[in-house]
């Protein structure tokens, strides 16, 4: 927020944003050096702790109901002058929409939305990737097909999947604090360069509280240098020329398909590529409870918080049972994974919702280099949650079926 | 120390503070040391509208998240939740474990249905009448405080958190800026303090009530054997903002 405008919204002459008064550390201690005190708080209020040191420069926000508090939030981040610029846009398309344009001018972009939301902006944000804008999207997973629901399922990550978005899925409050700052980081690779999505089961997680460690908060990550990047920002000095010289990329002749193609191609690699920071910021894109168990469950999200209590329940019993929870989506842990269950007899896959994304992503991974039986299942979608007693009973059935 | 675990289903309507109590419960278990979470449930933010909230109480870690199909404990904040049907589950009771308790905000029971009666019988349901409004009209001097008798009562079965975190917990709502409200709660929170002129004559109601029914909880005998009941000192008061 300029000190002009902050004066027009009412501070004082000598009012100094609360960003200006951080420090900036690089991302390694953010993440791994800066001491760190546990709060108890709503997922909503992690996402604002984790956008507070984020140095973002912008945020624009089509704040309706299942959103959630995040956005609103993140106002208060801009009247605090955690942020530097905020508006609200006049529905999603336009917030999607604008939010490329701003990453385009080389700045720290956010913005966030839900299920139905982010279905009204699909047309644009599918169009990101392509475009190679960094930024980073929290999506709080909501019910998005009749009858409605404001809770959460995720069958909208479905639909990002193969958009060359880089998906992140949190799980829990702890997540949703610490993914989003990774987001930014690999988000802005110069070898990267793509827009991220930080996705998490919305309500059970958004409107829910938890424990979550955080960093002090007069730290903050290093900016967005706009000039790394894998295209240039935008030329705002000189912006019609600019925009005139390099037209878009479209199939307007025969080259031009094949340059559509390799451009595709480059983005999926970009993918790709970000496994590396990905695996340094968010030490692995997988987390592996019992290695080494006959019975595993292969889980994101909050379906890997069920997951995890139906392991320690079975722990209870004697019984050792493996969890490996998916921290990436995109790019997709292949290898980890192989490793993780190539001594499994049986693995469940329990998700969110009615598609099974996951149980597919995992089967394309698996086929041919793992000999377990793999369950679809179970799955619970329209907003209702999945009771560990569900998990369990598909365990004890999967063991009878085969044993 | 033998790990307690409570899975809790609150039910109630649309302005009785459900919402609020899970947090000030459940905020007030890890002020004490515990370990818990909570998950709201809501369709429209309206009053007399169907209000759940789910609430995990440990004495160790917790990993599980969203809505409790299974509690071991249900309250049910305004009798209503099971004469008109104002609930999310139904019938109230669905999902209870076997021996687990169900608290009901009623001066006097309420008449089930043969099939009813029988269907908690056969869990061994444990019935607990709770006169939380009563208790609040008395004590605090209005119905708003009845989530905070809920508070108080719960605290006293499970034997935690103890009252003085319960109290901090408390403080943390009214004063601190732990919790993030809607805007429908936030204008109710101004509707309670313009009631009370002050929030410190709010808070000194909220803990009182709090003290009153966990000990009507007690005296009862439906308190955990671990529960207590140390009146809140001076000092707690204060440090609560209570003049």
């Amino acid at each position: 927020m300029s000190n002009m405008n902050a004066q027009a919204e009412g501070k004082p002459a000598d009012w100094v944003p609360a960003g200006d008064k951080q420090k900036i550390v690089s991302a390694e201690e953010m993440f791994f050096k800066l001491p760190r005190e546990t709060h108890f708080i709503t997922g909503s209020e992690a996402a604002r702790e984790s956008i507070r040191r984020a140095n973002v420069d912008i945020a624009i926000s089509y704040p309706i109901t299942p959103q959630s508090e995040t956005m609103q939030q993140a106002g208060y981040l801009y009247d605090e002058g955690y942020i530097k610029e905020y508006y609200r846009g006049e529905e999603e398309i336009g917030v999607m929409s604008a939010i490329s344009g701003a990453s385009r001018a080389g700045v720290r972009c956010l913005t966030a939305t839900a299920g139905p939301g982010l279905m009204r902006g699909m047309e644009a944000i599918s169009s990101w990737p392509g475009a190679r804008v960094p930024l980073v999207l929290m999506d709080m997973c909501r019910v998005i097909n009749t009858p409605l629901a404001i809770q959460p399922d995720n069958i909208e990550m479905s639909f990002l999947i193969n958009t060359g978005i880089l998906l992140l899925h949190a799980e829990n409050q702890q997540d949703f604090y610490d993914y989003p700052l990774a987001a930014f980081m690999v988000s802005e690779e110069v070898d990267v360069t793509l827009p991220a999505v930080v996705s998490v089961d919305g309500f059970f997680v958004t409107h829910a509280r938890g424990q979550v460690s955080m960093t002090p908060e007069e730290y903050k990550l290093p900016p967005r240098d706009g000039w790394r990047a894998a295209i240039p920002a935008m030329d705002n000095e000189n912006p019609p020329a600019r925009l005139s010289r390099d037209a878009p990329i479209q199939k307007s002749n025969f080259i031009s398909y094949h340059m559509h193609s390799s451009w595709q191609q480059e983005v999926f690699a970009a993918v790709e590529r970000s496994a590396k920071y990905f695996r340094k910021y968010l030490n692995g894109l997988v987390e592996v409870v019992n290695p080494g168990a006959e019975d595993f469950i292969i889980a994101s999200g909050a379906a890997a918080s069920q997951a995890r209590e139906a392991v320690r329940q079975e722990g209870e019993k004697g019984r050792k049972v493996g969890l490996v929870k998916i921290k990436s989506i995109r790019p997709f842990p292949h290898a980890e994974l192989v490793e993780a269950v190539k001594d499994a007899k049986r693995i469940l896959i329990p998700e969110f919702n009615q598609a099974g994304w996951m149980h597919k992503e995992v089967c394309a991974t698996l086929y041919g280099r793992c000999k377990a039986i793999i369950s679809a299942g179970p799955r619970v979608y329209g907003g209702m949650t999945m009771p560990t007693e569900m998990i369990l009973e598909w365990l004890e059935k999967t063991r009878k079926d085969n044993p | 120390m033998s790990v307690k675990r409570y899975n809790v289903r609150m039910a109630g309507i649309g302005g009785q503070g459900v919402v609020t109590a899970s947090h000030i419960i459940s905020n007030g278990v890890v002020i004490s040391g515990g370990h818990s979470s909570l998950v709201p449930f809501f369709g429209s933010e309206k009053r007399n509208a169907p209000v759940e909230s789910y609430v995990r109480i440990s004495s160790d870690v917790i990993y599980e998240i969203g809505e409790i199909i299974f509690p071991n404990v249900i309250m049910i904040f305004h009798p209503s939740v099971i004469t008109l049907g104002k609930s999310y589950t139904m019938p109230f009771y669905t999902g209870l474990k076997k021996d687990g308790i169900i608290i009901i905000n009623s001066r006097t029971p309420i008449p089930f249905s043969k099939d009813e009666q029988k269907e908690m019988d056969d869990m061994e349901a444990k019935l607990y009448y709770l006169p939380a409004t009563e208790i609040a009209n008395d004590v605090a001097k209005t119905e708003l405080a009845t989530n905070m008798a809920m508070c108080g009562a719960i605290a006293a079965v499970f034997g935690m958190p103890d009252l003085g975190s319960l109290a901090a917990s408390v403080k943390d709502r009214f004063i601190g800026k732990g919790i993030v409200v809607s805007g429908g709660t936030a204008a109710l929170d101004s509707a309670i303090e313009k009631k009370f002129a002050k929030k410190q004559k709010l808070l000194e109601a909220n803990m009182k009530t709090l003290e009153a029914s966990y000990k009507y909880m007690m005296d009862k005998g439906w308190a955990h054997p671990d529960a207590k009941f140390v009146a809140l000192t001076k000092e707690q008061h204060a440090a609560a903002g209570v003049a």
